[in-house]
C-alpha cells in the first residue's frame, strides 16, 4: 500500500518504537467521504429557499468612492436584498484583533475609498445567481480614480500613493517604534570586514495564490433558537466566528459554526470572510443565504502568498564558514494587513535559516500596495526567505569552491546552538536530512560530512548571546522626511546592558520571543549575572573543524550512483572523489525528468512506475 | 418564470425534475435531485470537478445545459459502490492516498469509470490522457494514477 | 429569464434567431459566458438536426458536420490526420462536448481545431447554403448571421500535414500557440504551402509571408530559415495571462522549426 520509506535508524534512541499507530501508514479517516462523495463540503447543505450574494467590486486599483447608486439593482427581479456598507453593525477590522496585533483598518464593504482591485463595495442577495449578478452590474458606483503603486519598494518612498489609512506610511507600525521588523545578533559589519568573501544576492517572487479545487464559501441560515448556523470553507473555524461576530457587533453565543471539510485550502481560507456577509445576509433577509467565489473571484480577489523581495548579503570564510549575514526583506502586503504584520515576526523568527551563523541582521518591512491583501500559504513567512537563503547558499558555494551541500552541512545548525532570536535550537535535524537526501541524489559528500550529526559540535560557545550592534534607525515616519537606507544600519552602538524582556502588549506569549532590540527571555540559558558573561567575540568562536581546503574550485565528480539501499542500513559512504581541477559547475543544463540508469534511488520497496 | 420538465436515468433510477430555463445538470442534480457527488469548482470547464458519464461518456455538468439530458443514463459516485460494497477504484483510492482533500476526487473517479469500461488494461499514458481533464491540487497525482491502474488490474482479475 | 427553444433543423433554428439570441452547439462556450452572467442573450436556441453530426467524404475535400464532436473526429478513420488535433482540445469530457462547428467561434486563446481548418482551406456553410472561405468567415465571424452547417476541408495526402500545440500545462494546457503546416510536396519540393497559427491574434491566422518563403525549398535549417524570420511580419500577438505578446513572438520562429524539422523537445 504505500510507499513511504521510514529511517528509523535515526534518532533511533529518542524514540520508542512501540506505538500502534504514530510512526505507521494509516488511511485517512476521511478518504471514505472523499471517494463515496459523502464528505460534507460547506456547499453540500440543501437548504430550502436559498439565496445567493453576490459582491460590486472595485474595478480599479485605487480611488475614492463619491457615491453609489443601487436604485436600479433594487428593482430587478429576483433581487431580495442591498447591503450596503452602513448595513454592517461594525464596518471595520483586522484579523488579527483577535490577538490585540495591529490596528483595525479593513472594512468588509467599502464605501469610501478602494485600494485593490476586486474590493467590495455593496452586496446583493437574489433568488439565483444569474439574478444577483444581473444585479451588481446595474449598480453605479462614481468612482474618483487615484495613482496606485504596485511594487513595494515604490511604496515606502515619500511621493508614494498612501494605500491604507491606516499606516499612512504604508508600512506596519512594528511595537509602536519602527516602521519594520528588526533583528540584531552581533556585529554583522564588523564581521563582513574580517570576512574572506562578501556574497550578495537579491530574490523574489509574485504572489502565488493557492487555487485551491474548491472555491471559498459560506452559507448561513437562521437557526432554531435565534441563532444563525453557517457552514463555511475556512481552516480556520474559530478565526471566522470571532471575525463574524465583531463585525457583525453579534454575541458569538450566537453563531453556530460548521466547519471540517475543506476542499483545498493550503492557507487560502484561514481569513475568509465570506462568512460575515453570508450570516449578515442570512439576518436581513430571515433566509439562507449562500455567498461564495466564483473561479475567476478565487483567482483575482482571494488572498494569495503575497510577493516578496529579499536582499541576502553574507561573509564568508575561504573554509565555509559563513560568520555574518544581513537580510533586507520586503512583503508585500496588499491593500491590509490580515496577517503579513505576523508573516514577518514569524518569517524573522526563522532567520538565518537553519544555520548557525554568529552575526546576523535583519530589516523586514510590511509593506502595503494596491495589490490584493495577502494571507498565509504553506510554511506562511517563511517558505519565500527560505527560498532566498537556499539559492544564496549555492551562490556562496560557488564563490568559495566548495561542494554545496557540504557547505550547508559545515554551517547547519546542531542541538544546543544560540539562534538569532535568542532561543536555543534543539532537535535540529537538518545534517541527518541533507545526509540522506545527498544519498538519495547520489550526490557525494565526503567522509568527513557524512559522519556529522546534529548531536554534536552544537552549544559550549556557540550556546552564547553575543554582544551585538543595535540602531534605532527607521523610525515609524522617519523615511518620508529624509532618506534612509532600507538595509539595516552600519551605525549603532554595542549593546553593554543585560539582556531584558519586553512586555509584548496584548500578545500571545509565544510571540515573546522576538523583541525589537537586542534581547533575551531570561528562561534561556545564559547567567543572570551578566557582566561576568565571558562573551566570544563576534568572529565565530568554536566551528566543526573544517577540512583543508585548497583555492582550486570544486566540481561534483561523476560516478554512479549507489544501488537502492534498504531502508534499515547506514548512508553508504561513497569512495573518495578525484581532485577536481575545474570551476564548479552543475553536470548539466537543467531538464526535468533526467533519466538516470539502473533503480530509481527514490523506489523503496514498491516500484511507484 | 417557467420550468421545463425533464426525464433521466439516473445511476440506474428514472428521475424526473423541472429546470429553470438556462440552468446547467451541475446545479441541477445538486440543487433539484440532491445528488452533491459532483461539484463546483470553476463553471469553466477547466476542473474537471463536475464530470459526469452521460451515456457512459464522460461530460462536464457545469457546461452542459440540463435539457439536453432529457431521455439520456446518468452516472455520478453515487451510482459506484454496490450497496454496501466500494468499487475497486474506490478503494484502490483509499489504499493508495489518492485523495487529500478529497475535492476533486468524485471527478477523478467518474474519468476513470469511464476509462476502464472502454479500456480494461490501459497503459500509464492512457491514464494520465484519461484524467487530463481533471485538476487535483493536493496529491501531486501519482499516487491516483497508481490506483486507477491498480483497479484496472484489479477488475481484470475478476472478470474469470 | 433565460429561455430555451429546440427546433428539428437548423433552417427552423435560424429563422428563430431573431432579438437576444444564440445558438447552443456543444455548449464548452456558451454555457460558461451564462455561467458568469456574462450572456448577451436571453434566448437559447438549439436544434437536433442529425445531418450536423454527419461526415462525408466528398473526393479531394471532405465535409465535416457543425455539430461533430472532437470525439467523433478522434473516433473517425477517414480523419485520421485530423485526430492529433482534436486530441489536442480540452480534456477527455470537453471533447464529448465540443463540435467543430463551436470552434470556430471560440475566442484568443482558443480555437485549435480551427486552426488546422484553416490549413485545410476551409470552407465554412452556413444553414441557406451560402458558403464563405473559413479565413474570410474568421475576420466576420461576430457579423454572421445564420447558422453553421458544415465545414469543407481539402483532404492531405499521408505525411505532408504537422501540427503542434505549445502549452505551458502539461500534459494538456491552453494555447501558447498552436501551429498547423500543411507542405503538399510536389517535385519533390513543398508548393501551395499553408502555415496556420492560432493563439498569435484575434482569431487563428495564416502565416502568408513564412508560406511564400517555403514554397520549393528544402525542409531544413537553412531552407526554412526565411520563412521563420517571416513569421514576425504576419503576427502582432496580444498579451493574456499565458504569455505576453513579446514572448509568443520571440518563440514562434523556434516552434515552428522544431516543427518543421521534427525536432525532440527536451
Amino acid at each position: 500500500m504505500s510507499t513511504i520509506e521510514f529511517r528509523k535508524d535515526i534518532f533511533a534512541d529518542e524514540r520508542d518504537d512501540n506505538l500502534n499507530t504514530i510512526g505507521k501508514p494509516e488511511i485517512r479517516q476521511d478518504i471514505l467521504g472523499h471517494v463515496t462523495g459523502r464528505s460534507p463540503y460547506f456547499d453540500d447543505h440543501k437548504f430550502e429557499g436559498l439565496l445567493h450574494l453576490r459582491c460590486v467590486r472595485s474595478i480599479h486599483h485605487h480611488a475614492k468612492i463619491r457615491s453609489i447608486n443601487t436604485s436600479a439593482a433594487e428593482k430587478m427581479p429576483g433581487v431580495v436584498r442591498v447591503i450596503l456598507p452602513k448595513d454592517v453593525p461594525h464596518n471595520i477590522n483586522t484579523l488579527l484583533s483577535l490577538i490585540g496585533f495591529g490596528r483595525d483598518d479593513e472594512a468588509l464593504l467599502q464605501d469610501k475609498k478602494v485600494a485593490y482591485l476586486g474590493e467590495a463595495i455593496v452586496a446583493i442577495v437574489a433568488e439565483t445567481e444569474l439574478q444577483a449578478r444581473n444585479a451588481c452590474k446595474a449598480v453605479q458606483v462614481d468612482y474618483e480614480v487615484l495613482p496606485h503603486v504596485l511594487d513595494v519598494e515604490e511604496a515606502i518612498k515619500p511621493s508614494a500613493p498612501i494605500v491604507n489609512d491606516q499606516y499612512p506610511n504604508n508600512t506596519f507600525d512594528y511595537h509602536d517604534l519602527y516602521d519594520h521588523q528588526k533583528l540584531r545578533f552581533g556585529d554583522v559589519e564588523k564581521a563582513f570586514s574580517q570576512a574572506d568573501h562578501i556574497v550578495e544576492g537579491e530574490y523574489q517572487m509574485s504572489p502565488i495564490e493557492q487555487a485551491p479545487t474548491e472555491t471559498c464559501g459560506a452559507i448561513a441560515a437562521p437557526e432554531q433558537n435565534d441563532r444563525y448556523v453557517c457552514y463555511t470553507s475556512t481552516q480556520a473555524l474559530f478565526f471566522s466566528l470571532g471575525t463574524t461576530a465583531k463585525l457583525l457587533d453579534m454575541p458569538s453565543s450566537k453563531l453556530h459554526f460548521v466547519g471540517g471539510t475543506v476542499g483545498g485550502g493550503f492557507g487560502g481560507k484561514v481569513d475568509s470572510l465570506h462568512e460575515p456577509l453570508a450570516v449578515l445576509g442570512a439576518h436581513l433577509t430571515g433566509k439562507p443565504v449562500k455567498y461564495t467565489y466564483d473561479r475567476a473571484e478565487e483567482m483575482q480577489v482571494g488572498a494569495p502568498r503575497g510577493a516578496e523581495r529579499w536582499r541576502i548579503k553574507d561573509g564568508v570564510m575561504n573554509d565555509g564558514r559563513i560568520i555574518a549575514r544581513q537580510f533586507t526583506g520586503f512583503f508585500d502586503s496588499g491593500a491590509y494587513t490580515r496577517l503579513s504584520s505576523y508573516a514577518i515576526v514569524k518569517g524573522t523568527g526563522h532567520l538565518p535559516g537553519p544555520y548557525t551563523i554568529p552575526n546576523v541582521s535583519s530589516n523586514v518591512y510590511c509593506v502595503y500596495t494596491n495589490r490584493t491583501p495577502a494571507t498565509a500559504m504553506r510554511g506562511f513567512g517563511i517558505t519565500g526567505v527560505d527560498f532566498s537563503i537556499e539559492c544564496h547558499m549555492d551562490k556562496v558555494a560557488e564563490a568559495v569552491g566548495m561542494n554545496p551541500i557540504e557547505l550547508r552541512l559545515l554551517n547547519a545548525y546542531r542541538d544546543g546552538d544560540m539562534k538569532a532570536h535568542r532561543r536555543i535550537a534543539k532537535n535540529c535535524a537538518l545534517i541527518e536530512c541533507v545526509q540522506v537526501a545527498a544519498q538519495k541524489a547520489a550526490w557525494l559528500i565526503s567522509p568527513q560530512y557524512n559522519a556529522m550529526s546534529s548531536l554534536k559540535d552544537g552549544g559550549g560557545e556557540r550556546a552564547q548571546i553575543p554582544p551585538t550592534m543595535i540602531d534605532d534607525v527607521g523610525k515609524i515616519g522617519e523615511r518620508k522626511s529624509r532618506e534612509i537606507p532600507t538595509e539595516p544600519s552600519s551605525n549603532g552602538s554595542m549593546s553593554t546592558k543585560p539582556p531584558s524582556t519586553i512586555e509584548f502588549k496584548g500578545v500571545s506569549t509565544a510571540m515573546n520571543t522576538v523583541t525589537p532590540d537586542e534581547l533575551a527571555r531570561p528562561d534561556l540559558a545564559p547567567p543572570t549575572n551578566t557582566s561576568e558573561i565571558a562573551v566570544p567575540r563576534p568572529v565565530p568562536a568554536a566551528q566543526p573543524q573544517a577540512p583543508q581546503r585548497s583555492t582550486t574550485p570544486y566540481q561534483q565528480p561523476v560516478v554512479t550512483p549507489p544501488s537502492q539501499i534498504a531502508p534499515a542500513s547506514a548512508p553508504v559512504v561513497p569512495p573518495s572523489a578525484p581532485v577536481p581541477n575545474e570551476p564548479y559547475k552543475p553536470a548539466g543544463d537543467f531538464q526535468r525528468g533526467t533519466k538516470r540508469p539502473g533503480n530509481s534511488p527514490f523506489v523503496s520497496g514498491t516500484r511507484r512506475r | 418564470m417557467s420550468k421545463t420538465p425533464i426525464q433521466f436515468t439516473l445511476n440506474g433510477k428514472p428521475t424526473s425534475v423541472f429546470v429553470n430555463g438556462g440552468a446547467n445538470l451541475l446545479e441541477v442534480l445538486r440543487r433539484d435531485v440532491g445528488d452533491m457527488t459532483l461539484k463546483y469548482g470553476c463553471g469553466q470547464g477547466t476542473c474537471g470537478t463536475c464530470t459526469v458519464l452521460i451515456d457512459g461518456e464522460p461530460h462536464l455538468g457545469c457546461l452542459t445545459l440540463a435539457e439536453t439530458v432529457e431521455g439520456r443514463q446518468i452516472e455520478t459516485v453515487n451510482g459506484m459502490a454496490d450497496g454496501p460494497e466500494l468499487h475497486p477504484l474506490q478503494k484502490l483510492f483509499m489504499e493508495n492516498f489518492a485523495a487529500q482533500c478529497g475535492f476533486c476526487t468524485p471527478g477523478m473517479l467518474m474519468a476513470a469509470s469511464s476509462l476502464l469500461n472502454r479500456n480494461p488494461n490501459p497503459s500509464r499514458e492512457e491514464v494520465v490522457e484519461a484524467i487530463s481533464g481533471n485538476i487535483c491540487r493536493c496529491t501531486g497525482y501519482e499516487p491516483i494514477i497508481d490506483a486507477i491502474l491498480q483497479a484496472a488490474s484489479s477488475l481484470r482479475g475478476r472478470a474469470f | 429569464m433565460i429561455s430555451v427553444e429546440t427546433f428539428q433543423t437548423i433552417q427552423q433554428a435560424s429563422s428563430a434567431m431573431t432579438g437576444n439570441t444564440a445558438y447552443l452547439g456543444g455548449g464548452t462556450l456558451l454555457m460558461r459566458t451564462l455561467n458568469y452572467g456574462e450572456q448577451d442573450f436571453e434566448k437559447i436556441i438549439r436544434s437536433t438536426d442529425n445531418n450536423l453530426k454527419t461526415i462525408n467524404d466528398a473526393g479531394d475535400r471532405v465535409i465535416i458536420g457543425a455539430g461533430v464532436t472532437m470525439a467523433q473526429v478522434i473516433a473517425e478513420s477517414s480523419l485520421a490526420f485530423l485526430a492529433p488535433v482534436a486530441r489536442s482540445v480540452g480534456g477527455p469530457a470537453i471533447r464529448n462536448m465540443a463540435t467543430v462547428g463551436g470552434n470556430l467561434f471560440a475566442q484568443h486563446p482558443y480555437g485549435d481545431f480551427t486552426v488546422a481548418l484553416l490549413a485545410f482551406d476551409g470552407i465554412v456553410k452556413m444553414d441557406n447554403g451560402s458558403e464563405h472561405d473559413l479565413e474570410q468567415f474568421l475576420s466576420s465571424r461576430d457579423n454572421i448571421s445564420g447558422i453553421v452547417s458544415s465545414v469543407s476541408i481539402s483532404k492531405p495526402n499521408g505525411q505532408d500535414f504537422k501540427y503542434k500545440k505549445v502549452s505551458r500545462v502539461k500534459p494538456k494546457g491552453i494555447s501558447v500557440m498552436s501551429i498547423a503546416a500543411w507542405l503538399p510536396v510536389s517535385a519533390g519540393r513543398p508548393s501551395n504551402v499553408r502555415i496556420a497559427f492560432g493563439a498569435m491574434g484575434t482569431t487563428p491566422l495564416r502565416s502568408k509571408s513564412a508560406e511564400k518563403a517555403l514554397e520549393g525549398v528544402s525542409i531544413d535549417a537553412s531552407g526554412i530559415l526565411p520563412a521563420l524570420q517571416a513569421l514576425a511580419q504576419d503576427f502582432s500577438p496580444p498579451d493574456d495571462a499565458i504569455a505576453s505578446g513579446w514572448y509568443r513572438a520571440q518563440v514562434a520562429p523556434v516552434h515552428l522549426r522544431r516543427l518543421l524539422l521534427g525536432e525532440v523537445e527536451a
